[in-house]
């Protein structure tokens, strides 16, 4: 038996187990919604499971010691001696949240159990030995006296093929209570000759003591996993043990029997594994994707088809005529489609469901609307919708917090619902939809919309705006985006977090998407968050400075203009500036900041395109305009380094290659460092 | 291959090029490619010897001119300019030499140490000096020439830099 390094997978488990208390977490919220369904109540039982047995087999004892209980109170609720209610259903959402925690601690190799783990971990044990006393004891009056249970287990040979450890087992019986291995033997199916041993195969049995209170339902569970895989008994102990584990390994040590080895080897990497989770936590670095197996059927018939036509376009290249130009034409032609579907199939892989961010809300909301004694009713829509990976990473903050909004500030209490008419439920939808190029995602509530007088004070008072200002309800709508405008007012300890609506636009600008929101007074207020499909591709304005290509993100560019030499102004430390739409912006010559040779240096003969940077614009002067393009984003880190006012590099069509303007980077790079 | 010489003696082989009338080898193991001088897309914030960057079947790819690197002048890039793109722990980047000459096997043992002396080359990017038909070979040290330590260093003061400014 070869000391497999079991850290490795780690990764895998903490993604499964993640995965497991979403699972779990979405179908207590089902179930506390009032469903009685018991299939939702076996999906939270098994979720709870599968962690207790991979927390103990990659040696997570708090993990495994806590699931455990977890898992036996639900055992309960399986087999009908408990019912579902409000409290039982708050404790183990509590259970999923403090899991949750533990996983990220154990991920990064911090101290598992704190006090607030084991307050709730010794909730649960209260709950279950409460139930167990009043409703179990009725039942069989002997099962009280049970001192314990005699397993004889006998694995049949293929056991440790199908992934089960009986290391694992008596570990986890070892937490039902004291565990003594009584003796161990060798199948009688063994082979005789040692030449005939199948290293893979166990021909091993045990015959185990286990000590104390145990309810058979529990003892049975830890073998849940070993059906058809081992032959088992377990009857009740009559009579006090004679050996203890010690004393049969060794007594096992003299004999032939190969145990002890493989036990001791096993355990001695074991607790090498445990001693050191740092150095695991480092080593599961990197972030991996699930594929659907039909994105990659869908690649590999793609890749067929342009293997067919290459090798259709290659023999027409060897014997070519003029009168063949009409097929070569044809195979250019198929081959751009080839190529194309190619890339489509490609980006795809990096496509997630929306489902996976949307699927947070119902808990959001349901722990919202306790806080905030709201009633609301939560519809998704186009979960299936897909993203790109990074775009979805990064878009869950934003979206909480309007989802946050919408409950806290939107939605109004059930009283005043009733008096203004409505139902006392508020509705909240989140749609995702696909719209051109985009991907739209829409928060709406039947709330109050916006308060616009509120707005106006506020903003009037953070000095946004000044009285006389004129304001149409998309201004007012507006103002809300401001950086240092907060409803500070109105801020609960929900709302209240320090991020404000111009951090969600920031962080959707990042995105390289927009946010903007309509509002309708008493009937509610929709936020409509339009996302790029992906972010390796970008619109860019092709410029051209000296003989050098730059590409500008087309979402940064208000306006390009040619500008009259005389509408230009000196300011006092030589910078020069221009009179744009109420305002004076500076001028940074492109060819100044990136030293081009052979440019334009007359403002009057190149061009000034006009970029917004958090919400400061500079006019870039360059030498011309060359036209709009898609632009693959390529990393210069890959192969040198972070360069400051370049974002990344995209090759032209003639296979050259230009640079993307990184508009806020060159922007700081175009004012004198004063710090300096 | 190399002719006889059964015995242990690690062998060495090395692409030799031409620089500056000086004879210099690279170890072959790390050479990817050499191709034809093209036209490169210059980078802003770089060194004078960082000519720029070059599309590599889809990679950005950095080329820096030896001549440049080691304080010589360049006069012309032409027909017989050739880039090197040599490959450092993943990562590739090009240099430019006047010519390539040969493939050629070196004793790892008959490799001398360089001795600290004024040679035209800043001798930290040498490996060492070897003979090979009666002449002297330069052996470059690729890993030190792109100093991936420097380029750490850069990346680690950038943020800090940038905070700075945004104080200011």
């Amino acid at each position: 038996m070869s000391a497999v390094d079991l850290s490795q997978f780690h990764k895998t488990f903490f993604d499964e187990s993640r995965e497991g208390l979403d699972a779990m977490e979405a179908a207590l919220l089902a179930l506390d919604a009032g469903s009685a369904d018991t299939e939702l109540v076996h999906t939270i039982f098994r979720a709870a499971h599968s962690i207790k047995g991979g927390a103990a087999t990659f040696g997570f004892t708090d993990v495994a010691a806590f699931t455990h209980v977890a898992e036996s109170l639900l055992e309960e609720v399986r087999s009908g001696r408990r019912p579902v209610d409000a409290e039982l259903t708050e404790l183990l959402l509590r259970s999923v949240d403090c899991l949750r925690v533990m996983l990220d601690r154990s991920s990064s190799g911090q101290p598992v159990v704190d006090a607030a783990s084991e307050d709730l971990r010794a909730e649960l044990v209260r709950l279950v030995s409460g139930a167990t006393a009043a409703v179990a004891t009725p039942v069989t009056s002997a099962a009280a006296n049970v001192t314990g249970w005699e397993i004889v287990f006998t694995a049949l040979p293929h056991l440790l093929q199908t992934g089960n450890d009986p290391l694992r087992l008596f570990r986890e019986l070892q937490q039902l209570g004291r565990l003594e291995v009584v003796r161990a033997f060798i199948v009688d199916a063994a082979p005789e000759r040692l030449a005939e041993v199948d290293p893979t195969a166990c021909y091993l049995g045990w015959v185990l003591h286990l000590h104390g209170n145990v309810a058979r339902a529990d003892v049975d569970a830890v073998f849940d996993w070993l059906d058809g895989d081992c032959e088992l008994v377990i009857h009740p102990l009559a009579e006090p043990p004679v050996a203890t584990v010690a004393g049969v390994l060794a007594a096992a040590e003299g004999s032939p029997s190969p145990l002890p080895l493989p036990l001791q080897r096993r355990r001695a990497t074991d607790t090498a594994a445990g001693s050191k989770p740092e150095s695991a936590a480092v080593s599961v670095e990197g972030s991996s994707i699930r594929v659907g197996i039909d994105k990659i059927d869908a690649l590999i018939n793609m890749m067929g088809e342009l293997v067919i036509t290459q090798s259709m376009l290659s023999e027409i290249g060897e014997t070519f005529q003029p009168s063949q130009l009409t097929r070569l034409r044809e195979g250019l032609v198929q081959l751009e489609r080839n190529t194309r579907e190619l890339q489509e199939s490609v980006m795809r892989i990096r496509m997630l469901p929306i489902g996976s961010i949307f699927n947070r809300f119902p808990r959001l909301v349901h722990d919202l609307e306790r806080k905030l004694g709201k009633r609301v009713k939560l519809e998704l829509h186009g979960e299936h919708t897909e993203l790109d990976k990074t775009v979805l990473e990064k878009i869950g903050d934003p979206l909480v917090h309007l989802v946050r909004n919408a409950i806290d500030h939107g939605l109004e209490s059930p009283e005043r619902r009733r008096a203004a008419g409505k139902s006392e439920t508020g509705t909240l939808r989140l749609d995702a939809y696909h719209e051109g190029s985009n991907i739209v995602v829409q928060i709406s509530d039947d709330g109050a919309g916006l308060n616009r007088e509120a707005i106006i004070a506020k903003a009037l008072h953070s000095g946004l705006i000044n009285a006389s200002q004129e304001l149409g309800d998309a201004d007012v709508a507006e103002l809300i985006f401001q950086p240092g405008f907060s409803t500070a007012a109105a801020a609960t300890d929900l709302s209240g977090r320090g991020v404000g609506m111009d951090v969600v636009r920031r962080n959707v600008r990042d995105l390289g998407g927009s946010v903007g929101v309509r509002s309708v007074s008493g009937k509610g207020s929709t936020f409509t968050i339009a996302l790029p499909l992906t972010l390796a591709i970008i619109d860019g304005l092709v410029t051209a400075v000296g003989d050098e290509r730059y590409i500008v993100p087309l979402i940064s560019i208000v306006e390009s203009l040619r500008l009259r030499s005389d509408s230009v102004r000196r300011i006092a430390g030589g910078g020069e500036v221009f009179h744009f739409r109420d305002a004076y912006l500076p001028i940074l010559r492109l060819h100044q900041a990136f030293a081009c040779a052979d440019a334009v240096t007359d403002i009057e003969r190149g061009i000034v395109v006009v970029v917004e940077e958090d919400g400061r614009r500079v006019g870039l002067l360059v030498d011309d305009l060359l036209g709009q393009q898609q632009a693959v984003v390529k990393s210069l880190e890959a192969h040198y380094r972070r360069v400051q006012g370049v974002s990344g590099a995209t090759i032209l069509s003639d296979g050259s290659v230009a640079l993307i303007v990184d508009v806020g980077g060159v922007v700081r790079l175009g004012r004198p460092c004063k710090a300096a | 291959m190399h002719e006889s010489n059964p015995s242990a003696v690690p062998q060495l082989q090395q692409l030799t090029f031409n620089l500056a009338g000086e004879e210099y080898g690279v170890d072959i193991l790390s050479v990817r490619e050499i191709r034809g001088w093209s036209r490169v897309t210059r980078i802003p914030q770089t060194p004078d010897y960082l000519l720029g960057v070059l599309n590599l079947r889809g990679a950005i790819v950095p080329i820096m001119d030896l001549r440049l690197r080691f304080g010589l002048q360049r006069e012309s890039y032409g027909d017989n300019t050739v880039m090197i793109i040599v490959a450092v722990a993943e990562r590739l980047f090009g240099i430019v030499v006047d010519a390539v000459s040969d493939v050629v096997d070196i004793d790892q043992a008959a490799i001398k140490p360089v001795p600290d002396m004024g040679v035209v080359v800043d001798t930290r990017y040498l490996k060492g000096l070897a003979t090979h038909a009666e002449r002297m070979l330069m052996l470059l040290d690729v890993e030190k020439l792109m100093r991936p330590e420097d380029v750490q260093i850069l990346d680690a003061a950038l943020p800090a830099v940038q905070q700075v400014e945004v104080a200011a």
